[in-house]
């Protein structure tokens, strides 16, 4: 991070993906389960933003991961 | 609970007609969003305690951190709603901002110019150019840079309110004020740091929010063959989708401009002079860690930097094949319908679902940021070093403590913030925005980048020659917009055609005042004695030893990648010649 003190910026964006992969996947689900929104989305039939959240959780848990604060350092 | 209050936020802030309203799932998304960048410039306030830490991130920086902040300081609201409305106004001829605008520049930045700004130890051009030219020439640049990027800032401001208002319904007022404030926390917080990791932050958000559109666009739209024969369908006559084709008279494309306009206004000196000179981009890569690395983060940039059209210039395109009919601001505003200037949210609200609209919004709000941020950071960085100093130095007789520069650092990115939102009200007044911003570099950074080139690479350029050269093309630049301001058909003698758009006269004027800056500098640096070779260590070419790179391996030397880069920059132009 700042040398080698404190927590990565990678860290940092694994977290927010990971919680934005979760809150975007589960609102998709609920939306294909109990159709609520009052607009029209052009291609809403191939559910884009399940796998976009997916993508985001996977990505993010990487980051997560690897950048851990907690990770023993070799 | 959290949903309601959520709901409530979204109620509070979408007063007013909007485009689309958000879920309380996207409000969450954005809200989370604040709080990050908030709670990074907190966690970061407890490194920023020096001068150094403040205002240069402690030049502690890999070359991953430096490169992608160097490219997302730049990936302001220009960038992200400018660009695309540009696309679709122009069609795939703005790419050449991305490509032929910029690529070659960073290159030369990462490779040549790199060594002198790092070895020199400078902490920001204007402060290079006091090593090399003296205190003349250097407050003229800060005092120049201080106000564009003021302007900057406040044009970030602006066209981030325009989102807020089309999407959302929130009031101008409002968005202006709380972007601002929110930056203002941040950087005051944690400095530079703070700017640069929220920069990095903000990259990655602006990639994967903005992606959302020319993924499902293309899907729309049956892929860019189908896309290209809609837009051709759709458009008639026009050339939307070749980039060097339609150059080679100033009547054939949409843009109003000649291939030598591109090729040596654009690609020659104004994108030299931007990714080369202006301080705000440049800031980011002083920053590394090492030497190295300060020459492959320009190197890294350049990488993606070749990539950003896909999620900028693209959506512009899309939005000619699949949603005709968008108008400029003033026809729109006199009928009702939409301007081009919103053709990124508006196909952000045509794809993205439940939270990937929060997920959209978040990138533009991030990318606004980011803009703001680099601006604001910068603007302490200079009035501070380079224009409160040398005047508290001669004032008080004294140097300054290292604390009193920081707490004065802190004070000008209040300042900083204050005036652009002023000034964020000043941009209302100009019909395009984009123009705006052309004007401004011409008048101010092509004419330096005359200077700082000739300063770093000529041994022989004075003091003198370095300060009436740059005030020189300065002057020309204000005298030959004025002019054309005044008396319309004179474009036809500052952009060689009558024929010219804005556009086209914007990168003629920046060419004019560099060359006039080089020929002023030339002619007043043999008039006036030189400085001894021994005053110009560290600072120009033939007086500096440059550390070798031969011990590492190939793949490791920054010149490799930069070919790499290049070869991938000559084969997209040919592929979409």
């Amino acid at each position: 991070m700042v040398g080698n003190k404190g927590i990565s910026i990678w860290f940092f964006i694994g977290t927010l993906l990971l919680i934005y992969g979760v809150v975007i996947t589960a609102a998709n689900i609920y939306e294909l389960a109990a159709p609520s929104m009052d607009r029209v989305v052009v291609l809403k039939e191939i559910n884009f933003g399940i796998w976009w959240g997916i993508l985001l959780v996977i990505i993010g848990l990487i980051y997560f991961v690897s950048f851990r604060p907690w990770k023993k350092k070799q | 609970m959290l949903s309601n209050l959520t709901s409530r936020l979204t109620f509070l802030f979408s007063g007013g007609t909007s485009l689309i309203s958000l879920g309380w799932v996207d409000s969450l998304i954005i809200i989370i969003y604040f709080l990050f960048v908030l709670g990074i410039g907190y966690y970061l306030m407890r490194f920023t305690k020096t001068g150094e830490d403040f205002f240069m991130a402690g030049r502690d920086m890999t070359m991953w951190i430096a490169g992608l902040s160097f490219v997302a300081a730049n990936l302001g609201s220009l960038e992200l709603m400018g660009w695309a409305a540009s696309a679709y106004q122009y069609g795939i001829l703005a790419t050449h901002w991305y490509w032929i605008g910029a690529i070659p520049a960073m290159l030369f930045l990462g490779i040549i110019m790199m060594p002198f700004y790092y070895i020199s130890k400078t902490h920001s051009v204007p402060g290079y150019l006091k090593l090399r030219f003296g205190e003349g020439a250097s407050m003229l640049s800060a005092v120049s840079f201080g106000f564009m990027t003021v302007f900057m800032s406040g044009i970030n401001m602006y066209s981030m309110a325009i989102v807020m208002k089309v999407v959302l319904g929130w009031d101008i007022h409002f968005s202006i004020w709380v972007s601002a404030i929110t930056v203002m926390i941040y950087v005051v917080l944690g400095g530079l740091l703070a700017a640069i990791f929220n920069e990095v932050l903000q990259f990655m958000l602006i990639w994967l929010g903005a992606l959302v559109i020319p993924i499902i666009g293309l899907i729309e739209a049956g892929g860019w063959n189908n896309m290209v024969a809609r837009i051709q369908h759709n458009f008639a006559g026009g050339d939307y989708t070749h980039l060097w084709r339609t150059l080679g008279s100033f009547q054939d494309n949409p843009m109003g401009i000649h291939w030598t306009g591109i090729v040596f206004g654009l690609g020659l000196i104004i994108s030299f002079a931007y990714w080369t000179t202006d301080f705000l981009v440049v800031q980011r890569v002083i920053t590394a860690k090492d030497l190295r690395s300060a020459k492959m983060a320009p190197i890294i940039g350049a990488g993606f930097k070749m990539l950003v059209p896909f999620i900028v210039i693209l959506p512009g395109l899309l939005g000619l094949a699949v949603m005709p009919g968008l108008v400029g601001e003033k026809e729109a505003i006199a009928t009702g319908g939409h301007s081009y200037n919103e053709v990124l949210p508006l196909m952000l609200a045509r794809y993205a679902g439940p939270g990937l609209l929060g997920l959209g919004v978040t990138a533009l709000i991030a990318g606004f940021m980011s803009g703001m941020a680099g601006n604001v950071s910068a603007f302490a960085t200079v009035w501070t070093y380079d224009i409160y100093k040398p005047v508290h130095l001669r004032v008080k007789k004294n140097e300054g403590t290292d604390a009193h520069y920081v707490k004065i650092g802190r004070w000008c990115t209040v300042l900083g913030v204050f005036v652009s939102i002023g000034t964020a009200y000043l941009v209302q007044q100009f019909a395009s925005i984009m123009d705006y911003v052309q004007a401004l570099f011409s008048f101010f950074v092509a004419p330096l980048f005359g200077t700082v080139i000739l300063g770093m690479l000529w041994k022989r350029c004075t003091k003198a020659g370095g300060f009436w050269g740059l005030f020189a093309g300065i002057g020309s630049s204000i005298a030959m917009w004025a002019w054309v301001k005044i008396d319309p058909s004179a474009i036809k003698i500052i952009a060689l055609s009558e024929y010219a758009k804005d556009m086209a006269e914007n990168m003629y004027r920046a060419l004019w005042s560099w060359i006039i800056c080089v020929i002023v500098t030339v002619v007043v640096s043999y008039a006036t004695k030189p400085k001894p070779d021994s005053e110009l260590v560290g600072l120009v070419k033939g007086c500096t030893e440059i550390p070798s790179e031969g011990h590492l391996p190939i793949f490791k030397r920054p010149i490799f990648w930069a070919a790499i880069v290049f070869a991938v920059f000559l084969a997209l132009n040919i592929i979409f010649w």
